[in-house]
């Protein structure tokens, strides 16, 4: 279990090098998406149109915050459930997308992704909105307003606490890590 | 007969659910003090210092503590003796719109659950009433987690599957969905009833404080030997492998007919934020 200080976008051997358990500070430039925004950047991937992001290398955060107070850039932040953008993940991996962070298990064609892929899977503390409030020193709409909260926001981060959860050798925390400590 | 204004039940209700968004009940940390002694995992300390270190943040009152501020989830009790002025079920939807459009708070609710439009106000909140002795109106608030609640699940056994039947039930639900519902989790357990009535005898459990065992000893027992076999399952803080998976199985009862022996299991979170009002 190493730790890394790593920046997003990040580079193909940043990626490659993480293993499960691995501790990571994310910091530099993510982008937010859920549902309803990935099924649009698939759809417009299929029309063969230019995404709203540069996937090349980019992380993408699961996650729907609560409103800013005024002066703030966002809300509560925390990760929601990783299994609902399973049906897209992978064909953002094709094009490039290096990260996904979110909370949750993933399917096996999501995993099988990561490998061909070589990207990885970050979980963040699930429920820890406010302590992750404080890593996103900046936060902007760039695609999907119609959305709202699920519209496609650029985050700033610093030092992001993360976990390697889903790794490029096929090695997924979720059933090793339960695996280690389950009492039978 | 004793008259209570509508307004003052929305007073009571904005105060309670935007003050719990940002202050997860002491009871709760508390069980992550004792999560840090009982935890093995070194990845699974982590979280919960993540998560106590959360709390502190949240409850400074900018940001709240989890994103998914919940579903608004009440149970009303009203005594016979009170006299409400006003529309009740109004003012407990005001109360809920006012907590969740004032604080700051993210408006989850849709309006039609297949046609998924944003009501925009978190508005309406799932209210569960009951007529009960007295002058006085008992409202229990929970805010519930959607995330949590998609793990939960009920069953109609058969008698005949016994208390076994039941404890595999509770234990295959938490090793299912567990890892989703961002552990430690509380546990929600509702035996008997019927179908309805199972499914909210577990979500009145799922919202009791983890520090109260069922009155009944014969429960309070199941309720600690259901939690160690949860802990048993490795899942552990955040499903990333543990020794502490749940920080409480409580275990709600009714009686129920012959023929049927229905289990409900309704997880809730770490973010288990519930809160009592007397009027
Ligand atoms: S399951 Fe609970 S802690 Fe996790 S994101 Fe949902 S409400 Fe927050």
């Amino acid at each position: 279990m190493a730790e890394y200080r790593l920046t997003a976008p990040l580079k193909e051997e940043d990626a490659a090098k993480l293993r499960i358990g691995d501790k990571v500070l994310l910091s530099g430039v993510i982008y937010t998406a859920r549902d309803a925004a990935h099924k649009r950047i698939v759809e417009s991937l299929d029309k063969n149109e230019k995404p709203p992001m540069d996937l090349k290398g980019s992380v993408i955060y699961y996650v729907g915050p609560t409103p800013p107070r005024e002066g703030k850039v966002i809300g509560a932040a925390g990760p929601t459930t990783a299994m609902r953008m399973d049906a897209y993940a992978p064909r953002l991996m094709q094009e490039g997308m290096k990260g996904m962070i979110a909370k949750g298990k993933r399917n096996d064609a999501v995993k099988k992704a990561m490998v061909d892929c070589k990207a990885v899977y970050f979980g963040a503390t699930g429920g820890a909105g406010a302590l992750i409030n404080r890593c996103i020193t900046k936060a902007e709409v760039i695609a999907y307003e119609d959305l709202g909260p699920e519209a496609i926001r650029k985050l700033e981060v610093v030092d992001f606490p993360l976990i390697v959860v889903g790794d490029c050798a096929g090695g997924d925390l979720y059933i090793e890590g339960r695996k280690k400590w389950e009492k039978k | 007969m004793r008259t209570l204004n509508a307004a003052q039940i929305t007073e009571a209700i904005a105060k309670t659910a935007s003050e719990k968004a940002y202050h997860i009940p002491e009871e709760i940390l508390r069980g992550f003090d004792q999560a840090m002694k009982n935890e093995k995992s070194e990845t699974g300390i982590d979280v919960i210092k993540q998560l106590k270190e959360n709390a502190a943040i949240a409850a400074k009152g900018e940001v709240p503590y989890c994103q998914d501020t919940g579903t608004a989830v009440l149970f009303v009790e009203v005594g016979q003796d009170v006299r409400i002025e006003g529309n009740l079920e109004d003012a407990i939807n005001e109360g809920v719109r006012k907590a969740y459009v004032g604080s700051f708070l993210r408006k989850s609710i849709y309006k039609d659950p297949l046609r998924r439009v944003n009501t925009g106000d978190n508005t309406p909140a799932v209210i569960h009433y009951s007529i009960v002795p007295g002058d006085k109106v008992r409202i229990v608030f929970g805010a519930k987690g959607g995330g949590s609640e998609n793990m939960s699940k009920l069953i109609m056994l058969k008698p005949s599957d016994g208390i076994e039947g039941v404890k595999n039930f509770v234990i295959d639900t938490v090793s299912q969905g567990g890892a989703n519902a961002c552990p430690p989790l509380v546990v929600g357990v509702g035996i008997g009833g019927n179908f309805e009535k199972c499914a909210i005898l577990a979500k009145k459990a799922a919202l009791r404080s983890i520090e109260e065992r069922n009155a009944d000893p014969f429960y309070a027992e199941l309720e600690e030997e259901f939690k160690t076999k949860c802990n048993n399952l490795g899942i552990g803080p955040m499903g990333l492998g543990g020794t502490v998976t749940v920080l409480a199985v409580n275990i709600e009862v009714y009686s129920c007919h012959l023929v049927a022996l229905p289990v409900a299991v309704n997880i809730n979170c770490h973010a288990a934020r519930h809160g009592e009002i007397v009027l």
